[in-house]
């Protein structure tokens, strides 16, 4: 599972409000090399939940890998940027498409409830007394 | 009969999903069903109209027990299997009607299964978020080493994804299950609800989401609709080669926001269109008002009381009920007769 995944994804127990954003404990993680597509992140930028991803790729073991803030837009997708090393789009391209997570779980922050990660795959199936109907 | 549903199962798997459909009923109720079985296979592929072939995996077994290995192992060696969804999934992608930009998008595909239909986005360089609730093909689709990242999950409990996320939905053979109540738990108007619900909630506004079903009967099709509908989305079903058994297709195309030009329905394939999109439109209004009425999991017994119960009420028409009816018609402006001591009473048999 890929952290981009990880921003997007939230508990659905039955009681919880928002159920966001999980809290991500890793035993085992990888890293997958892809191309950079400036226009995939410019696309996904407003979508992402800044806070989460900072936190989720410290629990992955890269601390400072991007700034506690949101950087600018200009600042992202400035020319050359893309191929600069270490620029801060390559950094945000690096945590969410790069860095996947292996083993570990997924801990609602409500409800307390952890969702294992096997392979890759998190399970995020309920029990029967936790669907929300 | 849940009996006929078992028969096409080996014996272990059918003791399984026994249990699971009837949790309260005994091993031995179970046991002498399967004495039953091949009897009664023999008889409803007699009685089954396409002559033979097999029923659709929805009557046989729950989703996470049917695609067990060796069923998941099929989507990796039969190259018909292959074709076939790789042919629908290209489908439910130009369906889509992304943005013909080359920018990639964020795209769900509920049902991945192996990732067979994954491959297809992956091909035209989208990034995707696979979910699935049988573990089995999850494992084939890490071992065909797909590119999208892989949920297990019940999309009849709700995608739990934050909203407006998701740039568009496919699905692959996948949201007749959830007409199916597997387990004694399942309630599939509930499923329905709380799987548009929240797939309505986690896409982008103005993004499609493209579901391709195989419904059972008509009633399946006009409740899948009107949950979609209720839920928010506009858009309707768009069937492709209509006058074909084996090759027609059914896709529910829906939209994001409210109707307007730019949510109308695309043309269906193999056909003049003119069943698609001018007539479902009609159809899905009609969805609207009636959905009340659609039934599914409502057994004959308990809905023939109700509708009696109903009935005497209706026949007990006494007085009371003619006068009511009589100021009705006054209210109306209609000639009606005075109330006299002889309004509703009964004549006498001699008449």
């Amino acid at each position: 599972m890929r952290l981009l995944t990880h921003n997007f994804l939230a508990s659905n127990v039955r009681g919880v409000s928002t159920g966001y954003p999980l809290a991500l404990e890793v035993a085992k993680s990888s890293i997958k090399e892809v191309e950079l597509n400036a226009d995939f992140l410019r696309g996904i930028l407003p979508k992402l939940d800044w806070r989460a991803l900072v936190a989720a790729a410290s629990a992955a073991g890269f601390p400072d890998l991007l700034a506690a803030e949101q950087p600018q837009e200009a600042e992202l997708f400035a020319d050359g940027a893309a191929d600069a090393e270490g620029s801060a789009i390559r950094r945000l391209h690096h945590a969410l498409l790069e860095i996947h997570v292996d083993e570990g779980a997924l801990v609602c922050p409500d409800s307390g409830r952890s969702f294992p990660i096997l392979k890759g795959v998190p399970n995020m199936l309920l029990h029967e007394d936790e669907v929300r109907h | 009969m849940i009996f006929l549903q078992l028969c096409q199962l080996k014996s272990v798997n059918s003791k399984v999903m026994y249990i699971l459909r009837h949790p309260r009923e005994t091993l031995a109720a179970a046991a002498a069903a399967q004495e039953h079985t091949s009897e009664r296979a023999q008889r409803r592929r007699r009685e089954g109209g396409s002559g033979g072939e097999m029923p659709r995996p929805e009557v046989q077994a729950p989703p996470e027990i049917f695609y067990n290995e060796s069923e998941a192992r099929k989507y990796t060696t039969s190259s018909r299997i292959i074709e076939i969804q790789a042919r629908i999934s290209e489908r439910a992608l130009e369906l889509l009607a992304l943005p013909n930009d080359g920018v990639p998008r964020m795209l769900l595909d509920i049902g991945c299964g192996s990732g067979l239909s994954g491959e297809t986005l992956t091909e035209h360089g989208h990034h995707w978020i696979g979910c699935d609730i049988s573990e089995s093909m999850l494992d084939v689709a890490l071992e065909r080493e797909a590119e999208g990242d892989l949920l297990l999950a019940d999309m009849g409990e709700g995608l739990g994804l934050r909203p407006g996320v998701i740039d568009g939905a496919i699905s692959i053979s996948a949201v007749q299950w959830l007409c199916n109540a597997d387990k004694s738990s399942h309630e599939p108007r509930l499923r329905l609800k709380a799987f548009f619900g929240s797939l309505y909630r986690c896409l982008a506004r103005g993004a499609r989401a493209v579901l391709q079903f195989y419904a059972d009967n008509v009633k399946q099709t006009e409740m899948l609709v009107s949950f979609a509908m209720n839920a928010g989305f506009a858009g309707g079903v768009v069937i492709d080669w209509p006058h074909s058994s084996k090759a027609k297709k059914s896709y529910l195309v829906l939209t994001c926001g409210s109707p307007s030009v730019a949510t109308s329905l695309p043309k269906a394939k193999g056909q003049d269109g003119e069943m698609c999109s001018s007539d479902d439109d009609d159809d899905d209004d009609d969805d609207d008002e009636s959905n009340d009425d659609q039934t599914v999991g409502t057994y004959g017994r308990n809905r023939s009381n109700k509708r009696r119960k109903v009935n005497n009420n209706k026949n007990g028409r006494g007085r009371d009920w003619l006068l009511r009816k009589k100021e009705q018609m006054r209210k109306r402006g209609r000639e009606v007769p005075a109330d006299t001591k002889y309004t509703g009473r009964k004549r006498k048999t001699r008449f």
